[in-house]
């Protein structure tokens, strides 16, 4: 077996996508706010693409919890999300430069660890860190691109999740109502069309185009 | 008339704080978008609705 190169995949990713629009996407940049079933979806969907920096950002470990929903294995128990990811994320993504910060996002450190993102992720858990993300990124960073994940616990149909633009730079993902703290909590399915919606409306974004 | 998530209620006069207050919400879990700019949480006591203004009040819940 021929261990694969940067150049080969990123020719077959040129083949699949076209020249013009691969480009586009290895120029971007996007932070990854919180590696749970959204942010490790969203990662390994922006790598799959070819998005040229990637950083993710988590404070935790991966915990058997996770395991039905979240991208780890039961090999990493125990690891920090950000080496777990990342190792799996620089395994798919040869045209991915990855960046990982294992720390928790506060509104001090916010403005410091994404400010070379051009879009920004917000993959959190708890609504309380959501909002907090959302008001500093857009108070602070103010020309950044936002999109944001709410609503995709539960069993409820697929067709309910979609993605809003709230205002210029503000994208929001989910069904908006369904709490994880009610009903069956946070189902892999559910969870991953989500993050789908959050990375497609990066991709998109990269791509020039700013409708949801 | 002021736009609330796309309803328009007669409340010109009333503060952001007062709308969000009188309408439930936890401060700790929104983001306020006024005429499409965020509002900074620092001035929803200060910032009064006026005739005309469009507000969305994002209430995040759990889940990622």
């Amino acid at each position: 077996m021929t261990a694969l190169t940067k150049e080969a995949l990123y020719a077959a990713l040129c083949a699949r996508h076209g020249e013009e629009l691969q480009q586009k996407f290895a120029a971007g940049a996007v932070a990854v706010c919180g590696l749970g079933g959204l942010g490790s979806n969203i990662a390994i969907a922006l790598a799959r693409a070819g998005v040229g920096h990637i950083r993710i950002i988590d404070f935790d470990r991966v915990d058997i919890s996770n395991l039905n929903r979240q991208q780890y294995f039961p090999a990493q128990l125990g690891m920090y999300k950000t080496d777990a990811l990342g190792d799996t994320l620089r395994e798919i993504g040869l045209c991915s430069e990855i960046t990982a910060d294992c720390v928790r996002l506060t509104p001090e450190n916010i403005p410091v660890l994404l400010k070379d993102a051009d879009i920004i992720c917000e993959a959190f858990d708890r609504a309380d860190q959501k909002a907090m993300l959302v008001n500093t990124v857009l108070e602070q960073l103010p020309d950044k691109i936002l999109v944001s994940g709410s609503g995709m616990a539960g069993l409820g149909s697929p067709n309910t999740i979609r993605t809003r633009k709230i205002a210029k730079n503000f994208y929001l993902s989910g069904d908006g109502e369904s709490d994880s703290g009610s009903g069956p909590g946070l189902i892999s399915a559910r969870v991953a069309v989500c993050a789908a919606h959050q990375a497609t409306t990066v991709l998109r974004l990269l791509a020039g185009e700013t409708e949801p | 008339m002021v736009k609330i998530n796309g309803t328009e209620q007669d409340i010109a006069g009333k503060t952001v704080a007062e709308l969000l207050e009188a309408e439930g919400y936890d401060l700790l879990k929104v983001a306020v978008e006024l005429n499409e700019m965020i509002l900074p949480k620092a001035q929803y006591g200060s910032t009064a609705l006026k005739d005309g203004d469009t507000v969305e009040v994002v209430s995040f819940v759990g889940g990622g």
